[in-house]
């Protein structure tokens, strides 16, 4: 071999050498960004799946509650008054305390503190008279300073808990007065201005209302769309055209197809604002164009020995299709439907602008109820100011990762489990 | 007596003409082989016996077609009834992904042949006997079709073919896919199906043209050069370029 072959050989090695480098480096980074973002988000987020609670004392005085039975009913203690009783719960803390200082320790939960201490009551009728312990939701800047997202050492005017409520805390904690548990209310909660109390109930069930609206209204026509156009449609400029604009229609920004929602179905049809049948039906029209091309995608890959098995047994076109092309399409299709759902889940500017951003502190039971959806409660969370939100931001977003996870495996498993092997 | 009766057909796909002026006699319960080098034209015609070339859409067949009678290149012609009379079998065996008894019950089902399950089982049955695989697959009909052998696979689509009880069948090349043990299982068959059924095999084995059928037609550029007794063509043919095509001189 000549030198000169020799080095070419040598040089080709090289490239491919370098090329499989490049390659690792690409793959690399793209990890570490995930790694950093995940790291972030998950930092960030553990801590709201934690719950701080205040544990104080409270007695349930049968005189400060104002009621006057014997043994009272269900509806006497429903209508008894609670203020002084939940009031004295917490001073109690510190009887030393001046009576105009008091809003101190009041401020060191949650506003729905007496709501907690009638729930008790109420749940424990038997309780009544007595003395018992009783968990408080701590306010989200006793919530902070326990998990230790809350500097302390700032001067005292900039900070949201002063030294006198620090000082409670501590003690409190020393004597193992502060609790933390799973956030089961995060899970269980509409939204609230109050970021102790905020949760993801309203826009989870506005997130499952509007992909179910989105599926019903995108699938049908998806799907008899991509049969239409695939399997019947004579092959013609017309069709050629719809095709083009079908490809064009997935490219076009969501904010537009939300404009579209806002323009026709709040303007022309008059549907109700701010819920998930208007969401879903906009984002609907955003999945439309994915589930089109996937299903044509598997309709297109099923072998034409196939069609003219059937046809040559004397099916006809629509037989054909809807026993054999159809059915073995239908992994394809359903795999790409829901990765048009996942999608669509994530979608966040057109249902700001159909009205879905809304302030909405109770549980929608239907998709005609106002609702928000989850990357929208993301939105809103990181519009707010208070620093319990924070952490609330980072939790949502896991929760919407971990549903697009499963809806992507869903897609996989639907894929590979259900494809049929032919030939 | 004649079965198919084709005169002056011509076939273009879009402004390219693939077949010209073919005319041909095909008899009753036996076999008619086409042969010819790759795009004469053959399977071309096979397809246009069955209106399977309806499915290309830039493919205009003109001429007279006729079986027992009945003209097959007509707009009026119902080609569902045409292809349950007419079945065919491809090149690449394409059983349908479904169980051994669902492809063979396929066609009966459409057609509404069998009315209970037993006259389908027995349909079933039949159809897989008298395509010789009855006893390879008896104890495993609810097994997926595609899992068979090749060679399996074929037969089963001639099972699928015959279930509807034809009065013709065409193959496109049945056994280019096949080794030589299934090739020879599939033209025994072929030899025993043609006392009930026309068949017209398209081949670029000239051996097996010469093995399995009684006319062979010698297709060449769109043209049906010579068509005569197998015996014949063979042997003595009239025309050279049968004469070089048979002895392997171009092809």
């Amino acid at each position: 071999m000549n030198s000169f072959k020799k080095n070419l050989l040598k040089k080709r090695y090289n490239a491919e050498r370098r090329f499989q480098w490049y390659g690792k480096i690409a793959i690399g980074l793209a990890l570490s960004f995930l790694a950093v973002f995940l790291f972030q988000i998950f930092s960030k987020g553990y801590s709201a799946f934690q719950k701080t609670w205040i544990v104080t004392e409270v007695h349930y005085d049968k005189e400060l509650l104002l009621i006057d039975a014997e043994s009272p009913s269900k509806d006497d203690l429903e209508n008894a008054d609670y203020y002084d009783v939940a009031y004295k719960a917490m001073t109690s803390l510190d009887p030393g305390l001046p009576e105009e200082e008091d809003r101190q320790l009041i401020q060191m939960v949650s506003y729905k503190y007496e709501a907690e201490v009638k729930d008790l009551l109420l749940k424990n009728p038997d309780y009544l008279g007595k003395i018992v312990p009783i968990k408080l939701t701590a306010s989200d800047d006793v919530d902070q300073v326990h998990k230790g997202n809350y500097p302390r050492d700032i001067p005292e005017e900039n900070r949201r808990v002063n030294d006198y409520q620090l000082q409670i805390y501590d003690m409190l904690n020393e004597r193992g007065d502060i609790l933390s548990e799973f956030n089961i209310s995060f899970f269980t909660s509409p939204d609230s201005r109050e970021a102790e109390l905020a949760g993801i109930a309203s826009s989870f069930m506005g997130t499952v209302f509007s992909i179910l609206v989105c599926l019903a209204f995108s699938f049908p026509v998806a799907v008899l769309a991509a049969i239409y156009l695939e399997e019947f449609a004579p092959k013609n400029k017309f069709t050629d055209f719809i095709e083009v604009n079908i490809n064009n229609l997935a490219a076009v920004p969501s904010i537009v197809f939300g404009l579209l929602g806002l323009g026709v179905l709040l303007a022309v049809f008059n549907l109700p604002r701010s819920t998930p049948l208007v969401g879903g039906i906009t984002l609907s029209l955003m999945t439309l164009p994915t589930i089109i091309i996937a299903a044509r995608a598997s309709l297109k890959a099923v072998p034409p020995s196939i069609r003219e098995a059937a046809l040559a047994m004397g099916a006809s076109n629509m037989q054909t299709t809807m026993h054999h092309t159809v059915p073995l399409s239908m992994p394809g299709t359903l795999s790409g439907t829901i990765i048009g759902l996942a999608q669509a889940l994530g979608e966040t500017a057109p249902l700001i602008l159909i009205g879905m951003v809304a302030f909405v502190n109770t549980i929608p039971g239907t998709p005609v109820d106002p609702a928000a959806s989850l990357p929208v409660q993301i939105y809103i969370w990181s519009e707010s100011a208070e620093r319990g939100f924070v952490e609330k931001v980072s939790a949502c977003i896991m929760v919407l990762l971990a549903f697009l996870i499963l809806m992507n495996l869903a897609a996989q498993i639907v894929r590979h489990k259900f494809e049929k092997k032919w030939s | 007596m004649s079965k198919i009766k084709a005169e002056n057909v011509n076939v273009y796909y879009g402004s390219k003409q693939a077949l010209f002026d073919v005319s041909i006699d095909i008899a009753e319960k036996e076999v008619t082989a086409l042969i010819g080098p790759s795009g004469c034209g053959k399977s071309t015609f096979l397809r246009c016996l069955n209106r399977m070339n309806d499915v290309i859409e830039i493919c205009r067949v003109e001429g007279s077609i006729k079986m027992d009678n009945l003209e097959l290149n007509s707009r009026k012609l119902d080609v569902v009834r045409l292809r349950e009379n007419v079945g065919m079998v491809f090149q690449k065996p394409n059983p349908f992904p479904k169980t051994i008894y669902e492809n063979v019950a396929y066609g009966p089902t459409i057609h509404g042949i069998a009315q209970s399950k037993e006259e389908m089982d027995q349909i079933v049955e039949t159809s897989l006997k008298k395509a010789a695989l009855w006893n390879e697959v008896k104890d495993r009909l609810d097994e997926i079709g595609t899992g068979l052998s090749g060679g399996q696979q074929q037969r089963l689509c001639i099972a699928r073919a015959i279930s509807v009880s034809p009065e013709v069948i065409l193959m496109d090349e049945p056994c280019s896919a096949l080794d030589p043990i299934a090739t020879a299982q599939i033209e025994e068959l072929i030899d025993d199906l043609k006392k009930e059924v026309t068949i017209v095999i398209v081949t670029h084995s000239m051996s097996q043209a010469a093995r399995v059928s009684q006319k062979t037609g010698f297709f060449h550029l769109g043209k049906l050069i010579e068509f005569g007794p197998t015996d014949k063509i063979f042997k003595n043919p009239d025309n050279q370029q049968t004469q070089d095509y048979i002895t392997g001189r171009f092809g």
